[in-house]
């Protein structure tokens, strides 16, 4: 510098990272350590919730029927699945009718619940770089809420999803409460997909055109409106136990089993609840992990 | 190039707080990639061949924002940041916030700067009560906060003085009406080291005398405070310190007269 800085006189000479020190300033904009990340996330708690619940408000706020569609939107999905699978495809071996078509409806549900978080996540950090570059947070507030969205968009369906049940003679009994494991569990499965998805997304936001079709192979590869091992029939089992192994599947296995009378524990694959909690904590640790890695590079160019 | 000065008048905070730095940046630069804008046809065979020629980042466009800014800021310093459109003022204000990475040097702050703004946060389908809300939690604060400040910020924006408009939803608010509770949001914070980018020039002439008036107020209990204007006259009142920064670089940094006098001279005002 060419002039020399009038600080007080114990100040002179020091250089700038010196002076920095020596007042015990910190860089700006550094990534916190993974406990101090968790801390700060867990403190902005109530804007999460906030932010998911003002999204899925904010959806049908122009609709003249507004938050009536959280409900009838899935209503009319699962009756286009059923016209399609159920009428005209005859998609139902190996089932009867009131298993069938609350088989189909969870299936629908349970796996939009993975798909929407895992397009919201692609769009979660390059669909809000105003937000990004202009306030401080944890950036995993927005997957993370963006996940907790579509978990009370899930819980919409479920309604829907209870009056069909009903309607097709599967009454709530005690097993109806294993939902709320699988919810949990397929909650923390999906967070952690968007987060890897959010951090891929932010580098490469040609994803969110790509996902559609990887999503949509994911869902007919699932099984969610067929039986696995009843279609693979004619195949080597290894194919049928890999697609039955696979998160969606045992998510949406493990909720037709809570629900519906006629869909026993012989259609689960073996050790499913051990499964359905590896697959949620390797990608809850480890997509959290992952995003956080990269924390101080979200919002550039 | 920088003529570097340190103002020896403090005209907001008192002496004795003087001299604490509270941001330093050293050698800062900012370069932003840009994707797909290398060649002007944004044709899909363009494209194309961008991703088929490997190599050190074809087809992604630098624009080098800021260019070897170094400076020091004090507590109780309100300091003005003026340029031409495009200088990098705005780019500078997010580095310090550390919202935008730097490329080469270094930013130290003391805390955690804050940039005034939250029109990001705020959902244009959702009423004026749950963006007031939202903004507060957004700016990091608590919900009790958020609570206790709640008929401040409505007050303060004016929003309700024409009916109870702070219930309807956002999109049918005036321009004029939703940057004031945009502003009235942001400034229910207090920040050790605050931003403002060109927040002064929203409102009626009433309302930006009082926002006028809350920057001081925040000015008190910040800090440091750091404004970017094109309102000289904003500038004069509120700030004792300026830079001027020009095509990313630091042109001149000193006190607000002989600073903004040469500006003026620039610009052939």
């Amino acid at each position: 510098m060419t002039a020399s800085p009038s600080t007080p006189p114990p100040d002179d000479g020091l250089s700038r990272a010196e002076l920095a020190a020596k007042y015990g300033l910190t860089v700006s904009g550094a990534r916190p350590g993974l406990f101090e990340y968790v801390r700060q996330l867990w403190g902005r708690r109530h804007f999460i919730l906030a932010f998911s619940q003002a999204k899925l408000t904010a959806q049908y706020s122009q609709a003249k029927l507004g938050q009536l569609w959280q409900v009838a939107t899935p209503l009319l999905n699962a009756l286009v699945y059923f016209l399609i699978f159920g009428l005209i495809l005859e998609a139902d071996r190996g089932f009867e009718r009131e298993v069938y078509i609350p088989f189909l409806v969870t299936g629908v549900f349970v796996f939009t619940f993975t798909q929407s978080s895992v397009m919201a996540g692609v769009r979660a950090i390059s669909g809000n770089l105003g937000l990004v570059r202009a306030l401080h947070f944890p950036r995993a507030s927005l997957p993370v809420s963006f996940s907790l969205q579509q978990l009370q968009q899930l819980l919409f369906s479920m309604i829907v999803l209870f009056l069909i049940t009903i309607g097709f003679g599967s009454y709530p009994r005690l097993s109806w409460l294993l939902i709320v494991p699988v919810l949990v569990l397929q909650f923390l499965f999906n967070t952690g997909l968007a987060m890897i998805m959010a951090r891929l997304g932010s580098k490469t936001p040609d994803l969110a055109q790509l996902m559609p079709f990887v999503m949509r192979t994911w869902m007919y590869a699932s099984g969610v409106m067929f039986s696995i091992p009843v279609m693979l029939e004619d195949h080597p089992d290894w194919i049928a136990d890999i697609l039955q192994w696979n998160p969606a599947a045992i998510y949406m296995d493990l909720m037709r089993f809570a629900l519906i009378d006629g869909y026993g524990s012989e259609n689960l694959p073996p050790h499913v609840w051990a499964v359905a909690g590896g697959w949620a904590v390797l990608l809850a640790v480890g997509g959290f992990v992952y995003f956080w890695k990269a924390e101080e590079r979200y919002g550039r160019g | 190039m920088a003529d570097e000065k340190t103002p020896d008048l403090d005209k907001g905070g008192d002496a004795s707080k003087a001299h604490i730095p509270t941001v330093i940046a050293d050698e800062l630069h900012i370069v932003y990639r840009v994707n797909g804008a290398k060649t002007g046809k944004g044709s899909a065979t363009s494209a194309l061949s961008r991703i088929l020629r490997r190599g050190e980042e074809r087809g992604v466009r630098k624009v080098h924002a800021v260019r070897g800014v170094s400076f020091t800021a004090y507590r109780g310093e309100a300091i003005g940041l003026i340029g031409s459109n495009g200088s990098g003022k705005s780019t500078l204000l997010r580095a310090i916030a550390g919202l935008l990475p730097a490329e080469k040097g270094k930013v130290y702050t003391d805390g955690q700067p804050s940039l005034l703004g939250v029109n990001a946060a705020l959902m244009n389908d959702l009423t004026g009560e749950r963006n007031v809300i939202l903004g507060g939690l957004a700016m990091g604060m608590s919900r009790e906060q958020v609570k206790a400040r709640y008929q401040e910020i409505v007050d303060f924006s004016g929003i309700n003085e024409k009916g109870d408009f702070i219930t309807l939803p956002m999109r049918t608010y005036s321009s004029g009406m939703a940057a004031r509770l945009r502003f009235s949001i942001a400034a229910a914070k207090d920040h050790d080291v605050l931003m403002i980018d060109e927040a002064l020039a929203t409102g009626d002439r009433k309302f930006q005398k009082r926002s006028e008036a809350r920057i001081r107020e925040l000015r008190k209990e910040a800090g440091t405070v750091f404004l970017v204007s094109h309102n000289n006259k904003s500038i004069r009142d509120t700030c004792d310190r300026v830079l001027w920064l020009e095509r990313g670089e630091l042109r001149m940094d000193g006190p607000t007269d002989e600073v903004i006098k040469e500006y003026e001279k620039f610009t052939g005002k």
